[in-house]
């Protein structure tokens, strides 16, 4: 990860002709912003926003026994799953906490394709490989793979501009996907994202997301469409409560205290993680991880502490930040259960200042229904 | 924009900029700061004029969307002036950095301290390495 030769996508030159500032990220140089947090951020809440996300890791099972090698490896059912519909879950070790935050894609019974985080691509890539030996195929396809999302309530817009078949993608459920051609390029859209607003995260050949994004951009230019960098990716997510791994979670927690527990379905037969989480689950929790809004002047960051009123450190906080849409000051941290109800007091300590919080309800930030 | 400085400050290694003034320095952040640093959300200038402040020690910190950062004194002194707008309006520190947005003003303990920093040509190189 701290590799000494970061990576590029193939849309990095894009990425400098539209004036991103580069950043390192989990061994990749990636556009942490283009215009700026606060403007990317409410782009993508009031029109469309589109990102680079190739740095993903792309894992593909297929065989007989893929189906198998999948769901004993994640914590939801993959079971329930029909051709051309994915699901979020965790992927648990043998202790019950989070190896890793995944969708997992059934393409068809014996064709599987899962998706991880860019920072734990080495770790997943052998997990599942690991896993699949002497079962099923695996190959790791993250570097033939590009990934471009188009998140916003105008993303289907920007679609419908661009080709009968882009256009018929508004009729893709959530958690769908399917084959299509956009600007004549073969691709993969999923209605899935990353921003609690309506959209798509499209797959395709790593060299061909260039002229995919030239193509969704011209198409958007009427839209309102704008580049949107990891800045605002992490303020999208964090108002729409969407855990970050490294952050909210990682293997020093479990998926039930991280509010996951609906990913987890113990009762669908043997996984890697069942024993532990199914104990986890019948005792009670010490703690949990909790949405809060500061009451007074500051920002909680990840890391700082949480303590109780008397001063104590009783938690800690796994992400924080202002929150455009929301307009206030937000925060997940984890806080023992008897300090999560709705409306608890608490203070955070912002490097050696107590900072007022209060226990809030999630999302913080829910889009309407239209 | 970054690239520009103005030719009458001088500046700290970590982006502040320093105006000599009628027996006080004023100081405040760069432009090249500012960029780096994006939206600005929270300005905690944490001294009250009378405090004595001094080059390597904090006297607030600006916070963007994405980190907090440290404010430092160009030159020791005691603060004679502070910004108080910048609480309630922080967002004038996007807006003009090295004007509406300057924080405190401090009375130098040496008057010889402000000829020490660096000048306008010697921060322009220095952004330029900063900046690759």
């Amino acid at each position: 990860m701290t590799d000494s030769h970061p990576r590029r996508t193939s849309l990095y030159e894009t990425h400098v002709a539209l004036g991103a500032r580069i950043v390192p990220f989990a061994g990749w140089e990636m556009p942490v912003q283009y215009t700026g947090i606060v403007d990317e951020h409410q782009a993508v809440r009031t029109a469309a926003g589109i990102f680079d996300v190739s740095h993903m890791g792309e894992l593909r099972l297929r065989g007989q026994y893929a189906a198998q090698v999948v769901d004993y490896l994640v914590t939801n059912d993959a079971k329930k799953l029909a051709d051309g519909q994915a699901m979020y879950t965790c992927a648990c070790n043998d202790r019950g906490t989070i190896l890793d935050d995944l969708i997992v894609y059934r393409r068809a019974q014996d064709d599987w394709l899962v998706v991880c985080n860019a920072s734990n691509r080495d770790k997943m890539s052998a997990h599942f490989a690991r896993a699949a030996k002497d079962h099923c195929d695996f190959d790791d396809e993250s570097d033939a793979t590009a990934l471009v999302a188009l998140q916003g309530p105008r993303a289907f817009d920007v679609l419908s501009k661009i080709g009968a078949d882009a256009a018929r993608l508004s009729s893709l459920g959530s958690f769908r996907f399917r084959a299509a051609e956009i600007a004549g390029i073969r691709c993969t859209p999923s209605r899935t994202g990353y921003t609690g607003e309506d959209g798509v995260e499209i797959f395709c050949a790593w060299d061909d997301a260039p002229a995919l994004w030239r193509a969704l951009m011209a198409a958007g230019a009427d839209a309102g469409l704008k580049p949107i960098g990891l800045g605002a990716r992490d303020t999208l997510r964090l108002e729409s409560r969407l855990s970050l791994y490294g952050n909210d979670i990682d293997e020093t927690t479990n998926p039930i205290e991280a509010g996951l527990g609906w990913v987890v379905k113990t009762e669908k037969g043997d996984f890697v993680g069942r024993t532990a989480l199914v104990k986890i689950k019948a005792e009670p929790l010490a703690r949990k991880l909790v949405g809060f809004e500061m009451a007074g002047r500051g920002v909680a960051r990840h890391g700082y502490a949480l303590l109780d009123p008397a001063g104590q450190k009783v938690g800690v906080c796994t992400s924080g930040s202002p929150a455009p849409t929301v307009g206030k000051n937000i925060g997940l941290g984890y806080l023992p259960t008897s300090m999560t109800p709705i409306g608890t007091r608490f203070l955070v300590d912002c490097r050696g200042k107590s900072v007022e919080a209060v226990v809030a309800s999630t999302p913080f930030y829910k889009r309407a229904k239209r | 924009m970054s690239d520009k400085v103005p030719p009458d400050l001088r500046y700290t290694r970590e982006h502040e900029w320093a105006r000599a003034g009628a027996g006080e320095v004023t100081v405040g952040i760069t432009a090249f700061a500012v960029e780096q640093l994006g939206d600005i959300t929270l300005v905690n200038l944490d001294v009250k004029v009378g405090d004595e402040v001094a080059p390597g020690k904090p006297f607030g910190t600006i916070e963007s969307v994405k980190s907090l950062s440290d404010l430092y004194a160009p030159v020791a002194g005691k603060v004679v002036r502070i910004n108080e707008q910048l609480s309630s309006k922080p967002e004038l520190v996007n807006e003009d950095c090295y004007g509406k947005a300057w924080m405190i003003a401090i009375a130098p303990g040496d008057a010889k301290a402000f000829g020490t920093l660096m000048d306008a040509a010697a921060y322009g190189e220095y952004v330029k390495t900063a900046a690759h």
